[in-house]
């Protein structure tokens, strides 16, 4: 068993769990926020992405022990239903989720994309950019629609 | 009306709060209190005899509370996984069924085959115990490839030449009168390659049994939990029906895939009541690849007999199917009444044969995905008819165009088997051709050429069969239920309104999607209208959600209930107002009567049904909630025209979709927004098997292709922005005049993208998926 000390959406948890507990299952079996999705085991599809320390990794990919003293977000620390993240609304206003299994994931992946950008992205540094995260409803088309959206409301405030 | 929200409007849709915020409730992020975990022990081996399985070890392993095999289930009289339709063969003998036990007894027919189930504290202590269960296979030679099955061993003991059914539609007399009389025969040799599903969220599942009740609750990633619940009681005999609840939460996508009743869960929910704990189960992504069912695998010979001045005389194909090692929920008709049904396309070809074979393999079970039989059609045809323009020298849109069903021809009866209602193919076309500047098109190809590159254009002018389908008919043709959809349209006291449905939502948007339909019929706010599906105790018994059915038939059923409605609410009007129903007119959420001012709301009326004060209780019974079964009169036809243009790199043989344009005719169109991402989405799945996607088992049947790491499915970059458009004619025999949109995308992409990369290239037969290396090899000949 392992002590792991973190911050989750702003909220400091104190826990002990097993030494090969996954990041993405602490957040999951012990926080119970299930926002964070598990679609494969081999790193590929990016469902789980949070943001650990500023950075979007894949959670099922880095062991709680790692994330040890870190402050992490994940898609229910980011807006509400009638506060959202310009992202997440985003998403909403361009139809860029049907199933939403990815969709906390590609949010993830898109809020770093765009804080990361010193220049805008354009709509094929975008799809690059995506590369980690595997929709299989939407076609990707509107998903890009919604970084677009969301970086010109984020880069104008 | 249409408004900001009714039928037409871009509404957003009402679910997207939930899944942007993440706080959806999928089954793997439900838990009950006390629950266990599930592993499944699958079979390395593509077929061997299971001698005995030893778990001794496995049980003292630490947090195991239960082991259970294959004998454990039928000894408590837990029955085979059925098929639920019913082929015969062309000499009339009914199809050939292996026994399909949910853990295997005697035999293990592909890798993943279950053979036992781990029970423990925690998922670790169940993987760790899985690992300890022994078995004594005796290896057997497996039967992969398709082409040769019925040569091969015998798998199952009552399948001889592994033969499910040899199956035949329209006539072969005319069809061979047909190629007799033929200028030119254009034929085609065509694999139709496997895919592989895998919708983002795994399969998975959360049994309870309670035991005081005697009832059983499973959440499972259902598209149709009543089907579930059927199969599970009447012939797996889980539990009466009575004491079986299935609730089919948030779900991740399905694609066909999650329609079936698998092993996995008809394990859980039967374990629930032996161990007294909740079971939850959820696939590994490895588990998804080996074990849900797969799709399309057809092997075919395809032949077309055109007149001098390239009118169609004939078409003869002939498929070989794979159903993989067991017959899945409904493998039996997606080459059939899904396929051959659907081999006239959008033509008038006078003369129509196909023969398909349905044949088992050691490879996982075979059955429906998006399109389901149609995509493999329209391949056939539509290869075709681009193969015999380029042989003919013919532009292929002329080509098509000569021989479309014209508008004045509907109703059109094909010679296999179906009266498509309505249609007007040549508009698509057209709209498609402008869109595409096929004009340009040469123009556009000089360029490339002068740049080293190679670029090519194809069509797919596709049809299909959605809605499935008059109960008798079906019924008819061996279909073990029926097709309607159920409704109840519940008005509340405050005039808010409650939709339950029997189909399933995995991404279409149906609480929107309805709501605007019952909202814009009422005159209410949408806001106020709530879609309630996915569980057995709220709403009537339903088929759930596949075929491009949900719209066509769900929304008929839920049209149909808010008639019903309004009928009822214009009795209590009448009575409210001092008039007859005749005289009551309803429009835009206002009763009124003629040359009078007074008026009610609906709001006001339904009021009055719950809190009856002024109502004609003598007459009508108090309450306004109303439910219909929907049966539908007919298939729907929606159809369109894609045209895929592509530039490729002849030195790495990489292949770059420059440009691709959908044009369909979906009939009326209720939230425009829903269906171009529908489009959207199917046509990436179209491209994904024309360029990426293949399932492949290797001659000892491993399947090769396992992980995300092996089997690629499209990613952001692989795909462009899709120009999507539509014409309509509405639907004939529906009340929304509605035909369906979910699948489309996926059936008339891939044909287009091999018409177009085949004529890139300038060569006849291209295998799919046209990798870089495909690619490549056709270019050199290497
Ligand atoms: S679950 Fe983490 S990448 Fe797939
Ligand atoms: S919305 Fe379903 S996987 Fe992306």
């Amino acid at each position: 068993m392992v002590d792991i000390t973190i911050t989750v959406n702003g909220t400091g948890h104190s826990l002990s769990v097993p030494d090969n507990t996954l990041l993405s299952d602490l957040l999951r079996e012990n926080l119970r926020l299930t926002g964070t999705h598990i679609g494969c085991d081999t790193s590929q599809c990016g469902s789980c992405t949070v943001e650990l320390n500023g950075r979007a990794v894949k959670s099922c990919t880095v062991l709680a022990a790692q994330a040890n003293n870190g402050s992490i977000t994940t898609i229910e620390g980011l807006g509400t239903p009638n506060d959202l993240h310009p992202v997440q609304a985003a998403f909403r206003d361009n139809h860029a989720l049907q199933c939403g299994f990815c969709t906390p994931g590609m949010i993830m992946t898109a809020i770093e994309m765009i804080k990361d950008a010193t220049e805008p992205l354009s709509a094929d540094q975008i799809r690059a950019g995506l590369e980690g995260n595997y929709c299989r409803c939407t076609g990707y088309q509107n998903i890009v629609k919604a970084v677009l959206a969301a970086q010109t409301q984020l880069r104008s405030v | 009306m249409t408004t900001k929200t009714g039928i037409g409007a871009s509404v957003l849709r009402k679910e997207d709060a939930r899944f942007i915020t993440g706080t959806g409730a999928y089954t793997d992020d439900l838990s009950l209190p006390g629950q266990v975990y599930c592993v499944f022990v699958r079979s390395p081996h593509a077929r061997a005899i299971i001698k005995s399985i030893d778990t001794t070890d496995a049980e003292s392993s630490g947090g195991v509370i239960a082991i259970f095999t294959g004998e454990d289930l039928r000894s408590d009289g837990i029955g085979d996984l059925p098929c639920g339709w019913l082929v015969k063969s062309k000499d009339g003998s009914d199809m050939l069924a292996p026994s399909h036990p949910a853990i295997a007894t005697t035999h293990v027919n592909y890798v993943g085959d279950i053979y036992a189930m781990v029970i423990a504290e925690t998922i670790e202590e169940a993987k760790n115990a899985a690992e300890l269960v022994e078995a004594d296979f005796e290896v057997l030679t497996p039967v992969v490839d398709v082409a040769t099955a019925t040569t091969a061993d015998q798998i199952h003991e009552n399948v001889p030449n592994n033969q499910c059914y040899d199956w035949e539609l329209g006539d072969s007399a005319a069809a061979d009168g047909a190629f007799a009389n033929a200028v030119h025969v254009t034929s085609l040799d065509i694999v139709n390659n496997r895919l592989i599903p895998n919708a983002i969220e795994p399969r998975a599942a959360l049994g309870n049994h309670d035991a005081a009740s005697g009832s059983y609750t499973l959440y499972t990633t259902s598209q149709n939990p009543h089907l579930e619940r059927l199969i599970l009681a009447a012939f797996v005999n889980v539990a009466p029906e009575a004491k079986l609840h299935v609730i089919s939460p948030d779900v991740g996508g399905g694609f066909g895939s999650k329609i079936f009743v698998y092993a996995e869960e008809t394990a859980v929910i039967w374990a629930t009541a032996k161990v007294g704990r909740p079971i939850k189960w959820r696939a590994e992504r490895i588990e998804s690849f080996q074990a849900d069912a797969h799709g399309r695998d057809h092997v075919t010979r395809a032949e077309l007999a055109l007149s001098g001045d390239g009118e169609f005389l004939g078409l003869r194909v002939k498929t070989i199917a794979n159903m993989g090692a067991y017959l899945s929920t409904f493998a039996s008709s997606v080459p059939t009444y899904l396929y051959g049904t659907l081999l006239s396309g959008q033509y008038k070809t006078p003369a129509i044969h196909v023969e398909v074979k349905s044949v088992f393999t050691n490879t996982a079970p075979v059955d429906a995905y998006r399109g389901a039989g149609r995509p493999e059609a329209t391949y056939v045809v539509e290869r075709l008819v681009e193969t015999a323009a380029r042989e003919l020298g013919v532009d292929p849109a002329e080509l098509r165009r000569k021989n479309f069903i014209q508008p004045s021809d509907f109703p059109y009866a094909t010679p296999v088997a179906l009266t498509y209602d309505t249609g007007d193919y040549e508009a698509s076309l057209e709209r498609a051709l402008s869109l595409a500047k096929y004009s340009e098109f040469a123009k556009r190809r000089n360029e490339s050429e002068a740049n080293g590159r190679k670029r090519g254009i194809g069509f797919s002018c596709y049809i299909e069969a959605c809605g499935l389908a008059p109960s008798q008919v079906a019924l008819s043709l061996g279909a073990g239920v029926g097709l309607f959809e159920s409704a109840e349209v519940r008005v509340d006291v405050t005039g808010s309104v409650t939709v339950m449905t029997g189909t399933h939502s995995h991404g279409q948007g149906h609480e929107t999607t309805f709501a605007q339909v019952v909202s814009d019929k009422l005159g209410i706010p949408f806001e106020n209208v709530t879609v309630v599906h996915g569980d057995t105790s709220k709403s009537d018994y339903g088929l759930g959600t596949y075929g491009s059915r949900s719209l066509v038939v769900g929304g008929s059923a839920i049209a149909t209930a808010t008639d019903k409605v309004i009928a009822k609410a214009k009795k209590i009007a009448a009575h409210m107002l001092n008039s007859t129903e005749e005289q009551v007119s309803f429009d835009d959420g206002i009763f009124k009567i003629p040359d009078s001012n007074e008026s009610l709301s609906f709001g006001e009326v339904a009021f009055s049904a719950y809190v009856p004060g002024d109502f004609p209780i003598e007459e009508l019974e108090p309450g306004l909630s109303e439910k219909a079964f929907y049966d539908p009169a007919n298939f729907t036809y929606p159809a369109g025209t894609h045209i895929c243009e592509v530039e490729v790199d002849p030195g790495t043989g990489t292949t770059e979709i420059v440009s691709f344009v959908a044009v369909d005719d979906f009939g009326t169109v209720i939230n425009p927004m829903i269906v171009e991402g529908q489009v959207h989405g199917g046509i990436t799945q179209g491209i994904g098997q024309a360029m990426l996607e293949h399932g492949v088992y290797d001659a000892d049947g491993q399947l090769l292709t396992g992980s995300y790491m092996d089997y690629t499915m499209p990613r952001a970059d692989d795909v462009p922005d899709f120009i999507v458009d539509t014409t309509v004619t509405p639907c004939t025999h529906n009340p929304l005049g509605a035909k369906g949109c979910g699948e489309a995308g996926a059936i008339g992409a891939t044909a287009a993208v091999m018409n177009a990369i085949t004529n890139a290239l300038d060569v006849k037969e291209l295998a799919m998926p046209a990798t870089a290396e495909t690619v490549w090899r056709a270019i050199t000949g290497d």
